[in-house]
């Protein structure tokens, strides 16, 4: 029998989507090994984010609310991390593979003396027991790792499990004892300079655009009304965020965000395969370039060989006239 | 001040990869590379020290011998780094945490201010040293930088981050993992490849730095290709292209 504990993802208080597919693959674990899972939140003023993930099937959602863990630090999140992880004798923690969970998960493997896997896509039944399945070379091989530790630490990549439905049940909420430690921290949160954008995340939408140094400066003016009228997430080749077209967090690719939406638009993108090992899992995948002979061609469903700046536009004014 | 800064080969990302007959790993004729993000450290741990002066810079390589010495030479030393050392190790068998504490080893022995990582290896792809060292050592942490800046005893680094950068003050001595915009690798001088020739390089056996226990605690059973995509269709135009996307898709 195991007992899994699942890190909520949340934006200081509001509960991001991913939480649910690192949920499920805590369930998947749990079936597997006659088990069952718990949630942990973590933050400060964050009883919400608790209350919102009740309906989810844990056996108990723990809430580990501090002034002291606002911010997501790495140090003082292991801390409580591992502590709750001991007192309630979960062997697996797990959390997405988002930047808190890249940052907190190894340092609370230390604390464990556990042994972690990365960015996890699925469990595998092998004859030497359950093995984690993992993307490795940028995604072009996948390697079944073993964790022969009591205690496994595992991030998730959200975008191989779907996320679970709403269930009907209700988890009691346990407010935890684990603290950070008081001692002087060496390391001090200065500041947040966010991306602003209304449009959905895109580590969870169904639709993303992504463009590419071949946009230039008009990046934005080509890629935002293709995103308005498919309500899609835009984002971007690391090429395109170098040279200052876009912002770093929409890197998709090796590097950046792991995306497998229902319709990935690749605009201007050459198809390398560090970009191509955030986005192949896509379900559809369209790719305008203008030139025929690029890799992207090779994964996506639909090509078309255009030039962007005169396809986009058209494409945009196309699916407008349907709608209307 | 000391800093101590990662030198890891890995496989050419652009090569084909073949797994070996026991699918435990690849096989056949791999050309090697230095790791992209260890260069971005090296670069940044020799801008520190062409800045602030009076700062030594030490490369560490784990790895088999010959090959991983080769590469601390060519993609550190040659760069400017002031001395490298090498741990002697299996890189089959050597998983991130078993890295960390070979690190861990090497700071007890070396105590410099400020460990450089690249924050992911393109071979592994388990970005986790960094993070395993902060913890082991008791240190603060920095993943993920995109900008370096050091103000006496204190860094401040900008990491990149889901939804945006965030900024974070550190005091030495504490662990940064280097992110591909921290910098602009330079390229070695043809001096400097010779110059590298005559630097330190100090080799360490595993039994050298007595770990508690030197086994790994995740090990790859089974390799195997990704599933493929079937090949797709050109579409004639934007017309044909919503055409598919609305009928066999059915995603518009
Ligand atoms: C360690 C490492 C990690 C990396 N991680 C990532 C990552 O996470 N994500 C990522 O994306 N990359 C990553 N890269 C970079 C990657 O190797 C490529 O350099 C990058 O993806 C190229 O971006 P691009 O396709 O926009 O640019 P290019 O390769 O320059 O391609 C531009 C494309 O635009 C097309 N084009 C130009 N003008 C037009 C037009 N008017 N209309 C239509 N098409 C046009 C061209 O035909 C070309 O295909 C990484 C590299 C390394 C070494």
């Amino acid at each position: 029998m195991s007992k899994v504990l699942v890190i909520a993802d949340h934006d200081h208080g509001v509960l991001k989507k991913l939480t649910l597919n690192t949920v499920a693959f805590a369930g998947h674990y749990a079936e597997k090994t006659a088990g069952s899972f718990d949630i942990a939140v973590i933050g400060h003023g964050v009883a919400g984010v608790a209350q919102a993930v009740t309906s989810y099937g844990a056996a108990a959602v723990h809430l580990v609310d501090h002034p002291d863990l606002a911010h997501p630090l790495a140090g003082p999140w292991a801390k409580v991390i591992a502590d709750l992880a001991t007192a309630i004798g979960a062997d697996v923690v797990c959390m997405s593979a988002s930047s808190i969970g890249k940052d907190v998960l190894p340092r609370v493997a230390v604390r464990l003396q556990a042994g972690m896997a990365s960015d996890v896509v699925e469990i595998v039944t092998t004859s030497e027991g359950l093995a984690f399945r993992r993307p490795m070379w940028a995604g072009n091989l996948m390697g079944d790792v073993i964790i022969s530790s009591p205690t496994k630490v595992v991030s998730v990549r959200s975008a191989a499990f779907d996320a679970v439905a709403l269930g009907a049940g209700s988890s009691p909420i346990v407010a935890s004892s684990a603290h950070p430690d008081a001692a002087g921290a060496r390391v001090h949160f200065v500041s947040f300079d966010g991306t602003a954008s209304s449009r959905p995340d895109l580590a969870e939408a169904s639709v993303v655009v992504s463009g590419g140094r071949g946009l230039k400066d008009r990046f934005n003016s080509v890629m935002e009304p293709l995103a308005d009228i498919l309500g899609a997430a835009i984002g971007a080749s690391r090429a395109a965020v170098d040279d200052g077209y876009a912002p770093n967090d929409y890197q998709v690719g090796q590097t950046g965000k792991v995306v497998a939406p229902q319709l990935y638009f690749a605009v201007a993108i050459s198809g390398a395969v560090q970009h191509l090992a955030g986005m192949k899992n896509s379900k559809v995948i369209v790719a305008i370039n203008k030139n025929a002979d690029e890799p992207i061609f090779k994964v996506a469903d639909y090509g078309l060989v255009a030039d962007a700046f005169v396809a986009v536009p058209e494409l945009v004014s196309k699916i407008k006239l349907l709608r209307a | 001040m000391k800093i101590l800064v990662s030198a890891k080969r890995v496989s050419d990302p652009n090569a084909k990869l073949s797994i070996s007959g026991d699918r435990r790993w690849i096989e056949g004729d791999v050309e090697y590379v230095m790791n992209y993000f260890c260069e971005n450290a090296i670069e940044c741990a020799l801008q520190l020290a062409e800045e602030h002066g009076d700062i030594e810079t030490i490369a560490l390589g784990i790895g088999e011998s010959d090959e991983t010495a080769r590469f601390i030479r060519q993609g550190a030393l040659a760069r400017g780094i002031d001395r490298g050392i090498l741990v002697v190790a299996d890189e089959q068998t050597t998983d991130s945490d078993l890295i960390a504490r070979i690190y861990a080893a090497v700071v007890e022995r070396e105590q410099p201010d400020l460990v450089l990582i690249g924050k992911q290896a393109v071979d592994g792809d388990s970005n986790q040293v960094g993070q395993l060292l902060a913890e082991y050592l008791g240190w603060p942490q920095a993943t993920f930088a995109s900008k370096l800046e050091r103000d006496g005893d204190q860094l401040v680094v900008t990491r990149e981050v889901d939804g945006g950068l965030e900024t974070l003050a550190l005091s030495l001595p504490c662990v940064v993992t280097a992110d591909l915009r921290l910098n602009e690798p330079r390229f070695a001088p043809l001096a400097g490849i010779m110059k590298a020739k005559k630097k330190p390089l100090e080799e360490l056996e595993l039994s050298d730095l007595e770990l508690d226990d030197a086994q790994p605690k995740v090990r790859i059973v089974h390799m195997s290709a990704p599933a493929g995509r079937k090949a797709g269709m050109i579409v004639k135009d934007v017309e044909d292209l919503i055409a598919k996307l609305r009928g066999e898709a059915r995603v518009l």
